[in-house]
C-alpha cells in the first residue's frame, strides 16, 4: 500500500471547507478581515502559514503554482513552500509569472501584469492596519464598523510633521472599494498602484492573527494621502544593474565593505526574462560572456 | 421509508470534486454576473439541482446551520441526503442560518428575515442559494461593482421576479447584507452584496 500520508494539499477537508467559506465572505466584503480558525501548519508562524492555508484551500491539480519571497523565486521561504505543495498536492510549479495560475507571495506583487485567470495569495503578518495605533481588537473592530479612520490620517500627518513627507514606505494603508482601510501586507508602497483595478483576484491570509481578506478583481484600491501630499510610489533612482530596467522595484545589494553597492530588480523572474531578451545592465555578466564566446569562436 | 442505501450518492471523489466546485463558486463570487459551470456531479435528491447538490457537499458541514424553504424541507430525500452527506443542522429560524436553500423562489421570504451580519461582523450573514429557471435566457440585467470590469450583463429567468430589486437593500446595508448564489442546473452566478443591478428589460 502506498496510501498518501496526507490529504491532497495537506489540509483536511473540514478545514478547507471552513477556509473556503471565509474566502467567499472575504470576496463579498472587500477589505474586511474575516476571522477563521487558522490551523497549525508544519512551518512556524511568520513563514507564511496564512498564505499557505489559503493556497491549500483553493489549489487544484490543474493549477500551476509560483511562490515568491520579496519578489524572488529562489529564497528559502519560496522554495520550501513551492516544494511543500509539489509534494502534498502534486501540482506543477513555475517561476514564470505569466505561466502561473496561483501565485503565493511574501511582500511583493510581480512586475509582469497579472491576468484574469490568476489568483494572487499574500502572506500577511499583521492584517490589522490600525493595530499599532490602537492595540485593542474590540476598538479597532468598532472603528472599522463606523469607518472611523481619522487615526490613520493622523499617523500619516505625523509623518509629514516630522519628516516633511509621508515616510511610510511599506504596508502603506489603502482604502478598498471606498469603505474599508486595509493593510496591503508589508509590500513596498511601490506596489500599491498594482492593486487598483487589478484583473486578478487577490487573497490575503494571516495565519497567526487568524484573518482572511480579499480584493476582488477590478476593485478600486486607493492609497491614503492628502491633497497637498499626494501618494507617491517610491523607487531608487537607478536602473537595474543586471537588466537595465527603469521601472521595476529595486533591491539594494551591498557588494563590499567600502561602500560599494548595486541595485537589482527584486522580481527575479522579471529580471531574468529581460536579460534573456537581451537587456543588459552595467554590472551584467552577459557582455563578458558574449566576449568570451566571441574570443572562443575566433 | 428511504434507507441510506437508497440515498443518492455524494461526490465520487470528495477531495477534488469539492475543490473544483469551490473554484467555480469562488470565480462566480469574484466576478459577479459571470456564469460559471460546476463540473463534478453528485446525486440530486428530490428538487435539488446538480449545482446545488455540489455546492452543498462543498460548503456545508456541522458548523453551518441551514435554512430550507418549504419546497426543500418537505422533501424527506433532501433532508436525509443533507444530513447524511453534510451533517449540517437544519434550523427553523432563518436569522441564524449560514446558508439558505431556496427550491422555489416564488416563496422566498423577506430578505430581512435572514442573517444580515452586524456592523462589527458583517461576515456573519446568510448566503442564500436560489434555484432559478435559467441563467442563459430571460430578462437582461446590467451589473456593476467590485469584480466587474465596467459593466457586466446577465440574462436570467429568476423567481421571485423582483429578486434583484429586493437586493437593492444591500446598498444601504453595506457592509452588512445578503450574498446570493443563483443556480440553474450546473450553471452558477453569484451576486455578492457589493453588486448593483439594473434591469434592462427582456
Amino acid at each position: 500500500m502506498n496510501a498518501p500520508a496526507y490529504n491532497f494539499a495537506y489540509l483536511d477537508e473540514q478545514t478547507k471547507r471552513m477556509i473556503r467559506r471565509a474566502i467567499l465572505k472575504a470576496i463579498a466584503i472587500p477589505g474586511y478581515q474575516v476571522p477563521f480558525a487558522s490551523r497549525e501548519m508544519p512551518m512556524p508562524y511568520g513563514w507564511g502559514t496564512g498564505g499557505v492555508q489559503v493556497t491549500a484551500a483553493i489549489l487544484g491539480p490543474q493549477d500551476v503554482l509560483k511562490v515568491i519571497d520579496q519578489g524572488s523565486d529562489d529564497t528559502t521561504n519560496a522554495i520550501s513552500i513551492r516544494k511543500f505543495f509539489a509534494k502534498t498536492a502534486g501540482v506543477a510549479t513555475t517561476t514564470a509569472t505569466d505561466e502561473a495560475t496561483v501565485i503565493q507571495t511574501r511582500h511583493r506583487i510581480p512586475e509582469t501584469a497579472l491576468n484574469a485567470n490568476q489568483v494572487l495569495v499574500y502572506q500577511v503578518p499583521i492584517p490589522e492596519p490600525l493595530r499599532f495605533l490602537e492595540p485593542r481588537e474590540t476598538e479597532t473592530r468598532r472603528m472599522h464598523a463606523l469607518a472611523e479612520y481619522g487615526l490613520m490620517h493622523v499617523k500619516l500627518y505625523e509623518d509629514i510633521a516630522r519628516f516633511g513627507h509621508i515616510a511610510t514606505a511599506y504596508a502603506y494603508p489603502v482604502k478598498v472599494n471606498a469603505r474599508y482601510v486595509m493593510d496591503p501586507s508589508p509590500t513596498p508602497k511601490f506596489d500599491n498602484p498594482k492593486m487598483d483595478n487589478c484583473p486578478a483576484l487577490q487573497l490575503f491570509g494571516a495565519g497567526r492573527e487568524k484573518r482572511i481578506y480579499a480584493i476582488p478583481p477590478y476593485t478600486q484600491v486607493v492609497s491614503l494621502d492628502f491633497e497637498d501630499h499626494p501618494f507617491e510610489p517610491y523607487r531608487f533612482n537607478a536602473p537595474c544593474a543586471l537588466c537595465a530596467a527603469e521601472n521595476s522595484y529595486l533591491d539594494e545589494i551591498v557588494t563590499d565593505d567600502k561602500g560599494g553597492r548595486m541595485f537589482v530588480c527584486s522580481d527575479t523572474d522579471y529580471c531574468e526574462s529581460r536579460q534573456a531578451a537581451g537587456h543588459h545592465g552595467s554590472l551584467s555578466a552577459a557582455p563578458y560572456k558574449d566576449k568570451a564566446q566571441e574570443a572562443a569562436n575566433g | 421509508m428511504t434507507t441510506i442505501a437508497e440515498l443518492p450518492p455524494g461526490f465520487a471523489d470528495k477531495v477534488l470534486s469539492a475543490q473544483s466546485t469551490f473554484r467555480s463558486v469562488m470565480d462566480a463570487m469574484a466576478r459577479p454576473g459571470s456564469v460559471q459551470r460546476i463540473v463534478p456531479m453528485a446525486g440530486t435528491p428530490g428538487p435539488m439541482m446538480r449545482g446545488t447538490a455540489a455546492i452543498a457537499l462543498t460548503l456545508f458541514d456541522h458548523d453551518t446551520p441551514l435554512w430550507l424553504d418549504a419546497r426543500m424541507a418537505e422533501s424527506s430525500d433532501v433532508t436525509k441526503w443533507l444530513k447524511f452527506h453534510t451533517g449540517a443542522p437544519v434550523v427553523q429560524d432563518s436569522s441564524v442560518a449560514s446558508f439558505a436553500l431556496i427550491g422555489d423562489g416564488g416563496t422566498l421570504p423577506s430578505l430581512e428575515r435572514f442573517a444580515l451580519g452586524t456592523a462589527e461582523y458583517p461576515d456573519r450573514s446568510t448566503t442564500v442559494i436560489v434555484q432559478v429557471d435559467s441563467l442563459a435566457s430571460g430578462r437582461s440585467f446590467e451589473l456593476r461593482g467590485p469584480g466587474i470590469d465596467g459593466v457586466a450583463t446577465l440574462q436570467a429567468s429568476v423567481k421571485p421576479f423582483d429578486l434583484f430589486e429586493r437586493l437593492h437593500m444591500n446598498e444601504a446595508l453595506f457592509p452588512r447584507g445578503i450574498d446570493v448564489v443563483l443556480v440553474a442546473d450546473d450553471a452558477v452566478v453569484a451576486i455578492p452584496r457589493t453588486t448593483r443591478i439594473v434591469s434592462k428589460g427582456s
